[in-house]
């Protein structure tokens, strides 16, 4: 929902970020402000992933130029543990699994860690485990995921599926979901997004990274953004997901292209 | 293995002072000691020389002198009460290798069961401790087990008649409580056909002294039996601890043991099982988290002397700081011992650049229908898991602190006794958060 008081969440500018040496985000701009949904989408290796990496400080991402503030405050400033903290979070694409640490111990360390930043209560196991369950049912997912290993032996949908639960846990004011419609059924794919829009407030905002318009047709946007060579290139309403699906990223490029030649 | 020399080693020669000329009433104990006192005077002193000790090098252990125990001092239950496993209501508490019948509870035990001091039973039970003690752990190559059968006097033995079972886990704390003294710790347990039994194997100290333990375990598990120990060298920083345990297995024996090694300055110590019967199944876990300058050396030797054997084992280290871990885990598989599935895997954790992990699997097969695997891995922690985890908020480190506790928590969770695995993992939680 576009509000044009709405209070700025996210204001990046110009932001660039090499991995391995090889800067990937060439000058990144996006504003986010409470209440809304941005997509980000675009070809393979167009710096979509680097930049919600960078942003929530991957230690492999090396931020070398630009500046992010997250309600005002300096997001390089701060340690990754710090950016979750006040309310920051990434989906993984690809989340790493954690043979050793229960689910259910891991998601109550991860969900009192946020709380005890906020100022709020912590819950003892047993408060925990009432609130959890009641997620997990939303989610549809079968309980025996909380006693398992975190993501251990989880299938790709199942992952996401954690996510997302991390995610209704630790109530983030900016979630960054990359590519979590990759790898999901239909079925699955819809109890997502219908989780993520339950968890959508005027407050918060979510950006999604993806590939795919097939998810937006379950979490409307308000913005879709076209990445290209580590840029965003154009930005759009929710109808611009659609003429991507039917024409493809090469008329943007080229559209950009002219427009920075001619400028 | 250490050499046989001409001349006795001074070192050696030092241990040996106050040791009784075997003249006890049972000439085949006399005769063990007498043979095991030859053996003591003719080996050498291992050195990094010796292959079986090329990465331990246990100079500092030499150089301090060590006394014989003699009269030990009279602790009260309350100095060790938290050292006994709630679980384990059948216990005997051994102070510098000394019996101490008021810190031990044995009494109302069901018929067949017998939780004891050796020297009890010596003459009551000489048929059943005579075929196993001083017997299963051989002293022939093994310069510390010949010393500690030299000084074979008291000791603890466990003994399950045939058919009959232990109901709770019983517990054999070997405290340490003087300076600069040598105590020899002797266990046999002789668990027969179709019996039951678990076992606390547990070494303490007192406060940060400096002693030297050397402990002799000899484990017989009859036809049928089921067997689980659990090892725990929780000593202080400042100790040595020097353990041969032997084991042997009759047809379709079962044992599990857990060791767990967090204490001393040097320890080593030999587990030794013997396949001597069709069918066995053994689990062997073990677990060594050391820092500082600690050096812990475990060296295993699963022997399939017989036929459809199994064996599983994981062997895991946590090393901090300037401290070094050893793990040898060798598996013969002997000739007509076919149909034979063994299995090892040695798993590492490194937390610090100085940090140190020699591991050796060694296989010696000798039978050509047979499974058997190894697999050694050793690293930091990942840290795409740090950074998940820090990416939920965790502080770096809460984050690595929680993934080396649960690097070392698989290993503890397989311990039988829920109180120790609580008490286990408090202090490797404890142990890990020091490190962070």
């Amino acid at each position: 929902m576009i509000r044009n008081n709405a209070k700025v969440l996210l204001e990046v500018r110009g932001l660039r970020a090499k991995v391995a040496g090889v800067e990937i985000c060439k000058g990144v701009d996006l504003t986010v402000r409470a209440g809304e949904v941005h997509a980000i989408m675009g070809p393979n290796g167009s710096g979509k992933s680097t930049f919600a990496k960078a942003l929530v400080g991957h230690p492999a991402y090396e931020v070398s130029g630009g500046s992010a503030l997250y309600e005002g405050k300096d997001v390089f400033a701060m340690a990754p543990e710090e950016r979750a903290r006040a309310g920051l979070f990434l989906g993984f694409q690809y989340p790493v699994e954690i043979p050793g640490v229960s689910n259910s111990a891991f998601l109550r360390l991860a969900y009192n860690t946020i709380q005890a930043g906020r100022g709020k209560d912590e819950l003892d196991p047993l408060e925990f485990d009432d609130f959890v369950r009641e997620k997990v049912k939303l989610l549809e997912m079968d309980a025996s995921f909380l006693d398992r290993s975190v993501n251990d032996g989880f299938s790709g949908g199942e992952k996401k599926r954690n996510e997302i639960l991390q995610m209704a846990l630790l109530e983030p004011k900016l979630a960054i979901l990359d590519e979590t419609d990759s790898g999901l059924d239909i079925d699955a794919l819809r109890v997502v997004a219908n989780s993520v829009n339950r968890l959508m407030t005027p407050d918060n905002a979510v950006v999604l990274v993806t590939h795919y318009q097939r998810l937006l047709n379950y979490i409307l946007p308000d913005y879709v953004h076209v990445m290209g060579s580590g840029r965003i290139i154009k930005t759009g309403g929710k109808e611009l997901a659609l003429e991507l699906e039917s024409r493809g990223y090469d008329w943007v490029v080229d559209e950009y292209e002219k427009a920075e030649a001619t400028a | 293995m250490s050499t046989a020399v001409a001349t006795r080693h001074p070192y050696i020669y030092a241990l040996l002072k106050g040791v009784e000329p075997p003249a006890g009433r049972l000439a085949w104990l006399n005769e063990r000691r007498a043979l095991a006192l030859e053996y003591a005077n003719a080996l050498a002193v291992p050195t990094t020389r010796d292959e079986e000790w090329r990465f331990t090098d246990i100079t500092p252990l030499t150089k301090v002198h060590f006394r014989p125990a003699g009269a030990a001092p009279r602790l009260a239950m309350q100095d060790i009460s938290h050292l006994i496993a709630p679980e384990a209501t059948t216990h005997l508490t051994f102070v510098d290798g000394v019996f101490a019948p008021e810190l031990s509870a044995n009494a109302g035990l069901p018929y067949g069961v017998l939780v004891t001091a050796l020297t009890a039973a010596l003459n009551t039970h000489a048929a059943v401790i005579e075929p196993h003690l001083a017997r299963l752990a051989a002293f022939e190559h093994e310069v510390f087990a010949a010393v500690n059968t030299c000084h074979l006097r008291d000791g603890a033995f466990v003994w399950i008649a045939k058919n009959q079972s232990c109901p709770t886990p019983v517990q054999l704390l070997f405290v340490a409580a003087q300076q600069e003294v040598a105590s020899y710790p002797r266990c046999l347990v002789v668990v027969e056909a179709g019996a039951q039994c678990t076992l606390i194997e547990d070494y303490v100290s007192l406060g940060e002294t400096v002693h030297f333990t050397n402990a002799v375990t000899e484990i017989a598990v009859g036809g049928n039996a089921r067997v689980r120990h659990v090892k725990l060298q929780r000593e202080a920083r400042t100790a040595f601890h020097i353990a041969n345990c032997a084991v042997a297995l009759a047809n379709d024996a079962n044992y599990i043991s857990n060791t767990i090694t967090l204490g001393a300055r040097i320890s080593r110590q030999n587990v030794n099982v013997l396949q001597q019967g069709d069918g066995v199944q053994v689990r062997m876990d073990g677990l060594a988290l050391v820092s500082g300058r600690q050096l812990a050396d475990t060296h295993t030797l699963m022997d399939h002397a017989r036929p459809a054997g199994r064996c599983e084992q994981l062997h895991k280290c946590i090393v901090a700081g300037a401290a070094h871990a050893v793990f040898n885990g060798k598996i013969i598989v002997r000739p007509g011992a076919q149909l034979t599935n063994s299995a090892q895997e040695s798993r590492n954790l490194l937390l610090s650049p100085r940090a140190q992990v020699d591991t050796k699997p060694q296989l010696e097969i000798f039978a050509d229908d047979v499974k058997c695997s190894h697999g050694a891995t050793v690293g930091q922690l990942d840290q795409e898991q740090v950074f998940y985890l820090k990416s939920r908020g965790l502080g770096e480190a809460r984050a690595r602190n929680l993934l080396t506790y649960a690097f070392g928590a698989e290993v503890i969770d397989r311990i039988p006794v829920p109180s120790l695995v609580e008490q286990l993992e408090r202090a490797a939680l404890e142990e890990t958060q020091a490190e962070g």
